[in-house]
């Protein structure tokens, strides 16, 4: 059982056993021993318009699976079927110039608008720059095209800006900049990496609503990555949850918040502080920090930190993904014991 | 003079009695273009044992006044009026001596970056060592300081072994945790702890305010927390404070802002923090732009912004008035606009 979505048609983005170990040398000329197994094996399927989150804390996976799907870094297993009218493709094995065609139809965001930019560009530099790599049409055309989409993003009017700096402009404007240029390409497919983390509370809704409206308006599918699963509630459709290389639980976003079954999802939710003091939570206390998928042993992935390990974790390998609700899958053995011991809220309200 | 953390523990606190005052504090940073008003005419006070939060965006001013606490600000700051009173004392007329002698020992800190806040080639028990050096000199040995920095990595929750370890050997959630234990080392009244969770994961971030929580009411010492993340400030403080611009607007018990926000920008601000419990109400996002220093906007700071602005607001600054309980509001409107959700449907 993958983690996918029932839908007629078939979806934008099919992943199936993605895999991405980075090898550890020791010493310069010795063949490599160990491996970070970064992303072990995960599978889902991305629907057209649809935003998905990919939640999990640093070192879990999510941003190299991000990278993989835009082919910045080769994955070393797995398929990803990319399919956009008459393009159909397993991205995973195209090469060359099959992979600057794939680029006309995917696009990044990145997290930090002032790392992302080039300071020596002007702002129309910066926008038009993919429409001059795929040679789309006359230089008036892109001139038209970066002045729409610069009205699209809310920066207006769009003649006073298209000759200036990134460093003229604040932080949501600059993040507004970098949603123009991944958009002018009219992209079915974006990558957004933590996108409005860097980004004031006030400045973030607003990006995050441009974001949302902009791809409800263009028919764009987005991965989401986040580590804040507040953000993700907003943007994403659904949600999976990836610990050490592992999808271990995914499904619709409400129903993930309101009915976590994996224990780690379950500790994840419950250390997220809630912006209103007569809120206590109700911790999921599991031990220690997150560590490396260095040559990882076959049990379960978060068998070290769970509270809830037992005998069958021990004696069996990685538990599968398997369904435990509408659309709803879970990688764990002990689901309906952990049912039994701590119900399904996560937080109480204080009287 | 208290070393131990038995002897921390075992202080009398007064919840009444005020421990920093802030009082009309003005500074400026003076830059080629002229000065920069970075905070305006701001006053608190925090009390014994009490955790203050201070919330608002970047360049509100809230790093500005952690560090004018801390007489840490650089060289091209200036600070025009006002006092800050630790225990009745100006810190503002002490000597840079007189200062040195206080940092750690009366008003530690917890900085934002635990990656940055050590020297990479000295193990961490050295460096606290070096503190404890500064200020007890001659009054613990070698062996006692040992074994002060071992129950402090206790209280932590670190193993004392780590002292013997390099800052690199730490993961990112044990290095707050360091330095968290050197500001507790030369057991200090009042800690300021500014983004100390920014950078960590969030089962980590959790994992360490519980802890300064833990040992805030243990030890019975008072806490400014300095943070853009409102959820965080809304589970570890008793009071808060929400800055704009420089300004303090609002003021007040933590429940009692959240539950009734009066300033159009606390109330905005608040309001624009997803979550993920209760239902998923329309975040309202805030127009426009925080205002350019060199020249603050007339009257209130928040009129050009603000979607009850009328003239008086351009015109006269608003005093930040008691509104009752100790909850301060600066906006001329806050009575006239009851009830802010139902105008801002409209």
């Amino acid at each position: 059982m993958t983690a996918q979505r029932r839908t007629d048609g078939a979806p934008l983005l099919e992943v199936r056993d993605l895999e991405m170990r980075f090898p550890i040398s020791r010493g310069m000329f010795r063949a490599p021993v160990d491996f970070v197994h970064a992303v072990d094996g995960i599978s889902f399927d991305i629907a057209r318009g649809e935003s998905l989150g990919l939640v999990g804390e640093s070192g879990c996976g999510k941003s190299t699976t991000g990278r993989m799907l835009l082919k910045l870094v080769e994955p070393t297993g797995g398929t990803m079927m990319f399919r956009d009218g008459d393009y159909e493709r397993d991205i995973a094995s195209i090469k060359g110039s099959a992979v600057k065609e794939y680029r006309a139809k995917s696009q990044m965001i990145f997290q930090d608008p002032y790392e992302s930019m080039n300071p020596r560009r002007t702002i129309y530099d910066t926008i038009s720059e993919p429409l001059t790599i795929q040679k789309v049409g006359t230089v008036p055309d892109r001139e038209k095209r970066v002045l729409r989409m610069l009205r699209m993003v809310g920066l207006t009017p769009p003649e006073n800006f298209l000759f200036r700096y990134p460093h003229e402009l604040s932080g949501g404007q600059r993040q507004r900049v970098a949603v123009a240029r991944t958009l002018v390409m009219n992209p079915s497919f974006v990558v957004a990496d933590e996108p409005t983390s860097m980004l004031d509370v006030s400045i973030r809704i607003s990006i995050m609503e441009l974001m949302s409206n902009l791809a409800k308006e263009m028919g764009v599918s987005y991965l989401y990555i986040t580590h804040d699963l507040a953000v993700a509630r907003y943007m994403c459709d659904r949600i999976a949850v990836m610990y050490l290389g592992k999808i271990v639980e995914s499904g619709p976003t409400e129903e993930i918040l309101a009915r976590p079954k994996h224990p780690y999802t379950k500790a994840l939710l419950s250390a997220v502080p809630v912006p209103d003091p007569s809120i206590r939570r109700t911790p999921v206390e599991i031990k220690g920090g997150i560590s490396k998928a260095i040559n990882p042993p076959p049990e379960c992935r978060f068998i070290q930190r769970c509270p809830f390990a037992a005998e069958v974790c021990q004696n069996n390998p990685h538990p599968p993904l398997e369904q435990r609700g509408p659309d709803h899958v879970v990688a764990c053995y002990r689901v309906d014991e952990i049912e039994a011991l701590l119900g399904t809220p996560h937080v109480v309200v204080e009287s | 003079m208290t070393i131990s953390l038995e002897a921390l523990k075992a202080r009398q606190i007064d919840p009444t009695a005020p421990l920093l005052e802030v009082d009309r504090l003005v500074m400026h940073y003076k830059i080629k273009a002229g000065e920069v008003s970075a905070v305006d005419d701001v006053s608190f006070t925090v009390h014994q044992g009490e955790a203050v939060g201070l919330v608002g965006e970047s360049g509100c001013g809230k790093t500005s006044i952690a560090l004018s606490l801390l007489r840490l600000l650089p060289s091209n700051a200036m600070y025009v009026s006002g006092e800050i009173r630790l225990n009745g004392e100006d810190l503002l007329w002490l000597s840079p001596e007189e200062m040195r002698q206080r940092r750690w020992k009366e008003i530690a800190m917890v900085f934002q970056g635990a990656m940055n806040s050590w020297n990479p080639v000295y193990r961490i028990g050295d460096q606290i060592r070096e503190t404890l050096d500064t200020h007890y000199r001659g009054i613990m040995n070698y062996r006692q300081q040992r074994e002060h920095m071992e129950k402090l990595f206790n209280a932590v929750g670190l193993p004392a072994a780590m002292l013997d370890r390099y800052p690199h050997e730490f993961s990112g959630g044990m290095r707050q945790r360091a330095v968290i234990a050197m500001a507790l080392a030369c057991s200090p009244e009042l800690i300021i702890a500014d983004e100390p969770t920014t950078a960590l994961d969030v089962i980590v971030q959790d994992q360490i305010l519980k802890e300064l929580k833990r040992i805030q009411s243990e030890l019975g010492m008072s806490i400014i927390y300095i943070s853009h993340d409102i959820a965080v400030i809304a589970e570890v403080t008793d009071s808060l404070g929400v800055m704009y611009a420089g300004k303090l607007v609002e003021y007040g018990p933590t429940k009692d802002v959240f539950a009734r926000p009066k300033h159009p920008y606390a109330y905005l601000l608040l309001r624009s923090t997803p979550s993920i419990t209760g239902p998923r109400r329309q975040l309202a996002p805030l127009e426009g732009e925080p205002p350019d220093l060199l020249h603050p906007p007339t009257g209130c700071r928040f009129h050009p912004r603000c979607p009850f602005a009328t003239d008086q607001c351009i015109t006269d600054e608003p005093p930040l008035e008691d509104i009752g309980g100790g909850h301060r509001v600066a906006c001329w409107h806050h009575d006239e606009v009851p009830d802010l959700e139902e105008a801002l449907q409209r």
